[in-house]
């Protein structure tokens, strides 16, 4: 058992996975120059130096090109963990994602396979609108995708394993707060959630949800960051005699509906907090399955806490209103407590 | 094994009984295209089509120049690249007639034939997005120690997309083995070359990727299939990727409801002139000394061939209701 970030729990994930695994193999930009960076954030920091560039393999600045390439490879026997520098360049290989590595298996009746990861950093750290959006939704939109959002150390690792080892094409989001709060690209106001990751071979499951604290009084549903902020009000709401129970699903897709569902009929109010833009939004849709599904156990409206429906300002004093605070959930569950 | 051709050139296809099989999957690609038109046109085949009359030499030539186990990324006009890569017509026409027995079970429909047991990717139908896929498939084949050669048809519309440029690059610096093959058929969609580009030969971009880059007649399926060759040697040997430009024309409309309204007639009746098949006919004629060459015997081995693949197409099933949810992610080999 070790004690360390999500960067450096991603890395091990994927050492070890290409340990195991002769066909897994990196690919991005700026992820194996030596007396680089290792990727944007740390993640591949070193990985060249076992795997030689070959196995961890830079490529130009080219986010289409370099994702139909690692489809194209993923669908004739190799398993990539490609990755962006930032979650919003995805937009830049939409195509390949949405109409390629999405829609291959489905369009082919199921004749080919696409193992491919792809790994993104997201979220609002003061580099405004191109380079701090949470995009998550557009890709749980997307029908042959599996997305995951590991919040924890132990989960980035786990769900890194089961993205490699998983025949279809996964997206992993990375939040830039929840890296961790040292090193040389340590972010300002950085979470930091440094936890206990075993030495030996484990996955968590693709598709199932974690519990992070019990409660009765109300259902918070957060991912990445936002879980941290659901914790902290959470704790605030103690106070005052409210007990909530926090879920992170993890996984966006499939989502783990039965352990939020079943959280609901027990508590009967229902909280969801996402730093994406609220208008058909990421929380709209587990709102309104909560609605669909769990509607006669409901005291009250699924509510949410959104971002604005703006691009993530850059003013550090607009972010802070654009990204839900603690305090913002707080008023949203004593509203509906009443 | 060369010999000389119809214009006295080396050629890598002399023997008779390669340049008449090179004939039969031309023909076999013609006909079955022009079924598959009379097919729509009886409201038998739903959708629309973009039929490959006029280019099937590129097919030919480019896929008779690749071993089995190499891999073909079609587009959104792909029933000659699958036929001459070796798919079974009836397959094919089973997908085109929206089979559960097609080879993409009836799910792809005619822009996404493919069949990876013969080394055809289903088709990727949007312009240029094959070619990253196709390096991709080439960086596989590396990485996995085999010496497969990997093939991105696209037409010259595609080299305007950024995917194109992208692939390219890569491929160059990488020193993939992939072969980039353009059909230039002169128009994307309605837009005439000329509207498209300021240079006057697509291959004119090869040297800027670092590259070689050759345009060839496109309609002659000898000098498509020797320069095929020579391009998958090179890919093969590690040399690294080539362009290959094919100057060609479609007979048909972009799609079936295109009447070409935009195309002058004397441009249609010159390339109809050079037609692969009688391009290729003559060149068989032209062999010295002179081959048995029965092309009404081998019209009749093909309208076999297509009748039966339209036969098996009909007895098939539709996919079953079920089938709707099925295949969005992967279910197993």
């Amino acid at each position: 058992m070790a004690t360390m970030g999500i960067a450096e729990a991603l890395r091990e994930g994927i050492r070890e996975e290409m340990r195991r695994d002769p066909t897994v193999f990196c690919i991005g930009e700026d992820i194996g120059v030596k007396g680089g960076w290792g990727g944007a954030f740390t993640v591949t920091l070193g990985l060249v130096d076992e795997f030689g560039p070959e196995r961890i393999l830079d490529t130009p600045i080219s986010e289409s090109g370099f994702c139909g390439i690692a489809i194209g490879a993923a669908m004739t026997g190799m398993r990539p963990i490609a990755d962006v520098q930032y979650g919003d360049f995805l937009f830049c290989m939409m195509d390949q994602l949405a109409n390629q590595a999405a829609k291959m298996t489905y369009m082919a009746g199921g004749a080919v396979k696409v193992p491919l990861v792809m790994r993104a950093p997201v979220g609002s750290t003061r580099r405004g609108a191109q380079h701090a959006q949470t995009l998550e939704v557009f890709f749980t939109h997307i029908p042959g995708l599996k997305v995951v959002a590991p919040s924890t150390a132990y989960d980035a690792k786990g769900l890194l394993k089961a993205a490699v080892r998983d025949d279809n094409p996964v997206l992993m989001f990375e939040h830039k707060l929840l890296y961790g709060s040292k090193g040389n690209r340590a972010e300002k106001g950085a979470v930091s959630p440094i936890g206990e990751v075993p030495d030996e071979d484990y996955v968590v499951p693709i598709g199932k949800g974690a519990i992070r604290r019990r409660g009765r009084d109300v259902t918070i549903v957060g991912k990445l960051l936002t879980v941290y902020r659901a914790l902290a009000a959470a704790d605030r709401l103690a106070e005052d005699g409210i007990e909530a129970e926090v879920i992170d699903p993890r996984t966006l897709i499939p989502l783990d509906k039965e352990m939020i569902l079943e959280s609901v009929r027990k508590t009967h109010r229902f909280v969801v907090v996402e730093e994406d833009n609220r208008t058909h939004g990421w929380g709209a849709e587990i709102a309104a399955m909560v609605a669909e599904e769990a509607f006669w156990w409901l005291d009250g409206p699924p509510v949410r806490v959104s971002a604005p429906d703006t691009p993530p300002p850059f003013a550090p004093n607009l972010e802070e209103l654009y990204v839900p605070s603690v305090e913002r959930v707080v008023d949203a569950v004593r509203r509906l407590v009443g | 094994m060369n010999a000389a051709n119809a214009d006295g050139l080396q050629s890598s296809v002399p023997r008779e009984a390669d340049l008449i099989a090179l004939y039969r999957t031309m023909l076999l690609i013609r006909r079955f295209e022009e079924r598959c038109n009379a097919l729509f046109l009886q409201g038998r085949i739903p959708s629309t089509l973009h039929l490959y009359i006029g280019q099937e030499a590129v097919a030919a030539g480019v896929c008779s120049a690749l071993r089995a186990d190499d891999w073909v990324v079609g587009t959104h006009r792909p029933h000659g690249h699958a036929l001459a890569k070796g798919v079974s017509p009836r397959v094919i026409m089973a997908e085109l007639m929206a089979k559960v027995t097609g080879c993409c079970r009836g799910k792809g429909g005619s822009m996404h034939v493919g069949d990876v047991r013969k080394g055809v990717f289903p088709a990727v139908a949007i312009v240029g997005a094959g070619l990253p896929i196709a390096a991709g498939a080439a960086l596989s084949a590396r990485m996995r120690g085999t010496d497969q050669v990997a093939v991105a048809f696209h037409g010259e519309g595609a080299a305007n997309e950024g995917d194109w440029h992208e692939a390219l690059n890569m491929a160059a610096i990488w020193k993939l083995p992939v072969l980039f093959v353009c059909e230039n058929n002169l128009y994307g969609a309605s837009t005439h070359f000329s509207k498209a580009f300021a240079i006057p030969r697509v291959s004119d971009r090869a040297c800027a990727y670092g590259m070689p880059g050759e345009t060839v007649d496109g309609n002659d399926v000898v000098a498509v299939h020797d320069a095929a060759l020579r391009a998958v040697e090179r890919a093969r040997s590690g040399a690294g990727p080539t362009l290959l430009e094919c100057l060609t024309y479609r007979q048909c409309g972009h799609s079936r409801s295109d009447a070409c309204d935009y195309r002058p007639d004397e441009e249609e009746a010159l390339w109809k002139e050079r037609d692969p098949l009688k391009v290729a006919a003559a060149r068989i004629r032209a062999l010295v000394p002179p081959v048995p060459f029965d092309p009404s015997g081998i019209e009749a081995d093909v309208a076999a061939e297509i009748d039966d693949a339209i036969a098996f197409a009909e007895e098939s099933p539709a996919p079953a209701p079920e089938d709707l949810e099925r295949h969005v992610y992967w279910e197993g080999d």
